[in-house]
């Protein structure tokens, strides 16, 4: 799939809480087939000490509307000026970049995890299984009650655990901690959110001989491979997390 | 029609747009953006004897209008290079360049003898400023003994046209563009990057993992000029500036300072068609001002009369 350079429109931004906000982009060509797990590269204009694009993984993808979304946290001042786009306001993309999360077989029992901003890519990649008859079940970690977003998009692909920090809502803990992760016994699990997080996922799923694939959010500054800044050792030597990830399977990580 | 080749020696590129070592990866990345062969040349990822598999993660921070890095030069090793990469890449209608790298002089002769061998590749860039390598690199860049060294003994056994990419971390350039010069360098490239640091106040640890890294970008770039100016004051052979070229107006400063040449760096990974879109502007501005070629507005501040 070729990439391509692209200004897109903004037609709609959702805020979602204090910290989260999903923009919906409208591009100016239609759109090539996307895979769960690719991302975009989003130029910021108008904030001078942002001087790199920001990855964000593609959150849903409206072909019929020729839209993608992208979920965003909060977190510095690209995102900060991102939060700040409205209707009609142009955003320039590189797209789509990276690998993509693996088709599972027929019949395999899947879990999908996330973790904050980490379950960005987890809705496309939910809708996408769900589209290929399969039925997974999805298990979100956040700090509390408050933070929880998107639970009842989730909710239409799969059943939905939940767990928070504090014990707001869901079972009180980590994901890891979630009662669901000995209850049933999963095929397959992927899992993108904070690092902490993933290294645990995959610890359980290793311990388990669980095939687990993650999505890294490693810094990097080109995403096409050419700056060789965003690299995770891996066994085959260190690789670039922006074109042979961000999607890794667990057992090729040096971890 | 406005003429914008210039040459190197025997050398003859097409236009003075090129990219940046370790920039540019081997071209092929920017296929989906451009047509590379459009540009004056590429310089492609610097290259070792040995695969080198860089420095660890992190290796990257953003600064005020630029960033910083610690790659390290990770590349697989020149072996590799000759029997998968230059194959899929010697079919550009541009010259490509390899930027050769290595620990100790004799990693370089070995390297410059290597590439002399390749048909297609008319030129080499002789990387004495790499500053996230442990050994060789800078250290030769920054020591006029060594500089000395290292670029006569590749100039012995290199017969096609030798570049040395300068340090800017050093007291006073004109010495190192003295040095090439009299070395038998055709051309000298500059500037490298500024070595540099950053820390993370939260986690309060340094930003990249080997501390120090080098800044590239806008922010280097009244520096690079600077350097760019004073060098090619100095010396008879063509001068390439690099240094924070984000525009066209950023490389026709470098024009009129004293540049023969330019090469666009860290600007493709903001804009990945920033080589061809400042090739245009170059065009656009020189037909503006009713020049016949790019010659006419190298050091073109620095004439009197």
């Amino acid at each position: 799939m070729p990439k391509r350079i692209e200004d897109f429109k903004v037609v709609d931004n959702q805020k979602l809480n204090n910290d989260f906000f999903i923009l919906e982009l409208s591009g100016s060509s239609g759109l090539p087939q996307l895979k769960p797990g690719q991302f975009v590269q989003a130029k910021v204009e108008g904030s001078p000490e942002t001087f790199l694009r920001r990855p964000f993984s593609i959150h849903d993808v409206d072909y019929e509307r020729n839209t993608i979304k992208l979920l965003i946290q909060v977190a510095g001042k690209g995102t900060g000026v991102l939060s700040g786009l409205g209707t009609g306001d142009v955003l320039n993309l590189i797209y789509p970049l990276g690998n993509s999360f693996s088709l599972p077989t027929e019949g395999e029992r899947i879990l999908l995890v996330g973790g904050g901003c980490g379950v960005a890519p987890l809705l496309f990649l939910g809708k996408y299984l769900k589209s290929h008859g399969l039925s997974p079940d999805i298990l979100l970690g956040f700090r509390n009650s408050a933070r929880i977003i998107e639970q009842e998009e989730y909710a239409k692909i799969g059943r939905v655990y939940l767990t928070t920090e504090d014990g707001s809502e869901g079972e009180k803990g980590l994901v890891t901690d979630h009662p669901v992760l000995s209850e049933t016994e999963y095929d397959r699990i992927f899992c993108c959110g904070p690092d902490a997080m993933m290294r645990a996922v995959a610890g359980y799923a290793a311990k388990r001989g669980i095939k687990c694939e993650v999505s890294l959010e490693n810094l990097m500054a080109c995403g096409i491979g050419a700056c060789l800044c965003c690299v995770v050792a891996t066994v085959n030597g260190n690789q670039c997390t922006c074109i042979d990830g961000p999607v890794f399977n667990i057992n090729d990580l040096k971890w | 029609m406005v003429d914008l080749r210039f040459s190197i020696g025997s050398l003859q590129f097409k236009n003075p747009v090129l990219t940046a070592s370790g920039t540019f990866g081997y071209g092929s990345e920017f296929d989906d953006f451009m047509d590379v062969s459009k540009l004056g040349g590429i310089i492609v990822k610097g290259t070792t004897m040995e695969p080198r598999e860089g420095n660890a993660y992190p290796r990257m921070a953003e600064t005020p209008s630029g960033m910083l890095n610690a790659v390290g030069l990770q590349n697989k090793g020149i072996d590799y290079f000759e029997q998968q990469i230059y194959p899929r890449i010697s079919g550009y209608d541009t010259n490509v360049i390899v930027n050769i790298n290595g620990s100790y002089i004799e990693d370089y002769v070995a390297l410059a003898e290597r590439v002399s061998r390749l048909g297609k590749i008319p030129a080499i860039e002789l990387n004495i400023s790499c500053p996230n390598v442990k050994m060789g690199g800078m250290a030769f860049g920054t020591n006029p003994v060594s500089a000395r060294e290292v670029i006569s003994a590749v100039r012995a056994v290199f017969p096609g046209i030798l570049i040395v990419k300068l340090s800017p971390n050093v007291t006073d350039i004109t010495e190192f563009a003295h040095i090439a010069e009299e070395e038998g360098a055709d051309s000298i490239s500059l500037i490298n990057t500024l070595v540099g640091m950053s820390v993370d106040i939260k986690r309060m640890i340094p930003a990249l993992s080997t501390v120090t890294g080098g800044l590239s970008g806008p922010a280097i770039k009244p520096v690079a000029l600077r350097m760019v100016w004073q060098a090619a004051r100095a010396v008879k052979i063509p001068v390439i500036g690099i240094g924070g070229i984000m525009t066209a107006s950023d490389a026709i400063e470098f024009f009129l300072a004293g540049a023969s040449a330019i090469q666009v760096g860290t600007a493709s990974f903001i804009d990945p068609q920033a080589a061809v879109k400042i090739l245009q502007g170059i065009e656009e501005y020189l037909i503006a001002g009713r020049f016949t070629g790019i010659g006419d507005i190298t050091g073109l501040i620095n004439r009197t009369g």
